[in-house]
């Protein structure tokens, strides 16, 4: 065989031709596959809302729910630690909450709806990991600068009652507040917002 | 003589099989460096240790439940119920341990000796490729027992994806296959576990050693042996890797077995290093524990991503540590391979690695307190300064003159009788020592003081030397 009289720029043209076409093959094939690796629909139908009685809540105690497989906190604060947060500000990365997400009904001061009524998505923004709940004041371990809040063990970061983050630790922003109502005065639900429910 | 059907049906195979042909080329015919030393037997154990991975791996699978609900008392069931089934659980989970520092050990032979430079570049690309593989493959399977570490392990590794600007969340959603970890994750990680990865890990052993092969072993005196030839075009400096190094090999292999049988019965979870405490309580999405700390193979990445105090950049650094060992052939400047020709700044700068390396290991697995973050600052940013800092002072380094050839070995045989004569002194016996010593022998060697301060001071002058 020989290539004399071969038409090289043909030739040339059926390789590239055949390339793109295979890519573009290869790529459609390929959607199939990397898509049923998301979330099925199942998966996605289980973000339910979680009904919760809070009427038997003691003042200053933290109560832990399951939504959407996520640990949620629900935490009576009592009129010291209202007045505490309020004097956070400086130390805080985001006090007012511009950056972190919340329902439009939490984004104040407090994080909450009812001030003394505090709920939030129990995982730090940084990792994931869920900080344990530590409502003393100035602990051994923790030093004379905690006022009462949430600490990660992971990564160290701090946050206050109202899950508004420190400066100087990993996480980034604010710990989530969940969509959330009050249906009466004791009981709540999480997953639906107030806004939705008003609309 | 008549062909017996043993030679025909062999006949048969061969002419149909390159038997013959890749048995020489990479065994019988593979010539490499006669003065490989301990440092070499690292290749071949993790070979051994991939082996058992795979072997172990198969039977765990036959009782294991990759489901949320049935893992983790699958894994209780293959280590109370099952026959033997303790032996093989330990046998993979002290493996996952082996292989890491079998391969760290591997790669530090590649710094001492500079087996990731010129023409060895591809060799420590597909190696590299290897260690990130060996990693996703230890941090997938390391879910599936489903216990408390297990499990809260995962959840800070995905979200480490969810730090990349826009496309993070739904890049980590899209890993996880749910809003959180859950069975999803589990049974994907599972599929990776057993068929994606070791699939891509044999693949890669496989390119790895092709390319080796093609380009020869370096050696611990830098030199490239296939430069001196015999008539025969076979290297001078080198011997068969069949059957001297096989043999050699088999050595290692043997002290080896010996002290992965110690950890398998004696102590398989080592104190809680290759097997977490926390990872005894079935996973609960609800708690994180107290402390959380990766397995200790992970530990200096975990450490370097703890130290900054920002979650983009901490994932930045991490992946930066291991990112900046791929470049390692092209940042250091050094005309020179063997440490041992090297100049002394590079000594101290592999030590001062080393010792940053470990302990950034040791950081990894203690809780983070403000005094461990300064220290795991320092010791991060020595870690890059080494990599980062190598082509200047690679390029500065007063190199020694490297040999033609590769200066001989003196074993440790020819060495002893020299030094014995050095350390001691020849004394009469008295006679009741006289009695209870060799029949006929009238001296006594005795320590001599003189001889001892001279070996000191000469192996002291020996290593201040050879840093400068």
């Amino acid at each position: 065989m020989n290539n004399k009289g071969v038409d090289q720029s043909k030739r040339q043209f059926l390789t590239s031709a055949l390339t793109v076409v295979g890519a573009v093959g290869t790529g459609y094939l390929a959607v199939p596959f990397l898509a049923q690796m998301q979330p099925s629909a199942k998966a996605m139908a289980a973000g339910a809302p979680v009904e919760v009685d809070i009427s038997k809540m003691e003042p200053g105690q933290l109560i832990r729910v399951a939504w959407r497989g996520k640990p949620v906190w629900i935490l009576n604060r009592t009129p010291q630690v209202l007045e505490t947060l309020a004097t956070l500000d400086p130390e805080l990365r985001d006090p007012l909450s511009q950056e972190s997400i919340q329902p439009e009904s939490s984004k104040n001061p407090v994080r909450s709806i009812k001030p003394e009524i505090f709920v939030a998505v129990g995982l730090c923004t940084h990792l994931g990991c869920s900080p344990t709940f530590r409502p003393e004041i100035a602990p051994t371990d923790l030093g004379d600068k905690w006022k009462g809040g949430f600490f990660c063990p992971c990564h160290g970061s701090w946050f206050d009652l109202a899950g508004r983050v420190y400066r100087g630790v990993p996480a980034p922003t604010n710990l989530e507040i969940p969509p959330y109502r009050f249906i009466t005065d004791t009981q709540l639900i999480i997953g639906e917002s107030a806004e939705e429910a008003s609309a | 003589m008549k062909r017996s059907r043993i030679t025909e049906c062999n006949d048969w195979f061969l002419e149909r099989f390159p038997l013959t042909k890749l048995w020489n080329e990479h065994m019988a015919h593979y010539y490499a460096p006669k003065n490989f030393n301990f440092w070499y037997f690292f290749g071949s154990l993790a070979l051994l240790v991939l082996v058992n991975q795979i072997l172990t791996g198969i039977f765990l699978t036959m009782n294991y439940k990759p489901d949320a609900k049935l893992a983790f008392d699958s894994v209780e069931y293959i280590m109370r119920d099952v026959n033997w089934g303790w032996l093989i659980r330990y046998m993979h989970s002290t493996g996952s341990s082996a292989f890491f520092i079998v391969v760290y050990l591997h790669m530090f032979r590649g710094l001492l000796y500079g087996s990731y430079k010129h023409p060895r570049e591809l060799i420590w690309i597909f190696g590299m490729l290897l260690f990130v593989a060996l990693m996703a493959e230890a941090f997938m399977g390391y879910l599936l027992p489903w216990g408390q570490m297990s499990y809260w392990g995962a959840q800070v590794i995905i979200s480490l994806f969810s730090a990349i600007p826009v496309i993070g969340d739904d890049l980590s959603l899209w890993l996880r296959g749910d809003y959180v970890v859950s069975d999803a994750t589990l049974n994907r990680f599972f599929a990776f576990h057993v068929i994606a990865v070791p699939l891509a890990l044999v693949m890669l052993v496989f390119l790895h050693i092709v390319a080796l092969h093609e380009v020869g072993s370096n050696n611990p005196d830098g030199i490239e042996i296939k430069e001196s030839k015999d008539p025969w075009g076979h290297p001078v400096d080198g011997i068969p890797f069949h059957p001297y190094y096989t043999v050699k090999d088999i050595v290692g292999v043997a002290v080896f077995m010996l002290f992965f049988a110690t950890v398998i019965f004696y102590m398989p979870e080592m104190g809680g290093y290759f097997l977490e405490h926390a990872n005894f309580i079935p996973a609960d999405p609800m708690k994180t524990p107290e402390h959380i700390a990766p397995v200790w193979y992970f530990t200096p990445f975990y450490a370097i991503l703890r130290a900054i105090p920002d979650k983009f950049a901490g994932v930045i650094g991490m992946g930066g540590a291991i990112v900046v060992l791929f470049l390692l052939p092209w940042l250091d400047r050094s005309p020179v391979k063997s440490i041992r020709y090297r100049g002394g700044i590079y000594k101290k700068a592999l030590a001062l690695f080393v010792i940053s390396f470990l302990a950034l290991g040791y950081l990894g697995t203690q809780p983070a307190t403000p005094t461990a973050t300064i220290f795991a600052r320092i010791f991060s940013a020595i870690y890059f300064g080494f990599f980062l800092l190598m082509p200047l002072y690679t390029r500065w380094e007063k190199t020694k003159p490297v040999p033609r050839r590769l200066t001989p070995v003196h074993s440790l045989e020819e060495q002893l009788p020299a030094l014995i004569e050095e350390i001691t002194v020849l004394k009469p016996a008295a006679t009741e020592i006289g009695h209870t010593a060799f029949k006929g022998s009238s001296f006594i060697r005795q320590p001599n003081p003189e001889g001892i301060k001279n070996v000191i001071s000469r192996l002291a002058k020996k290593a201040k030397g050879s840093l400068d």
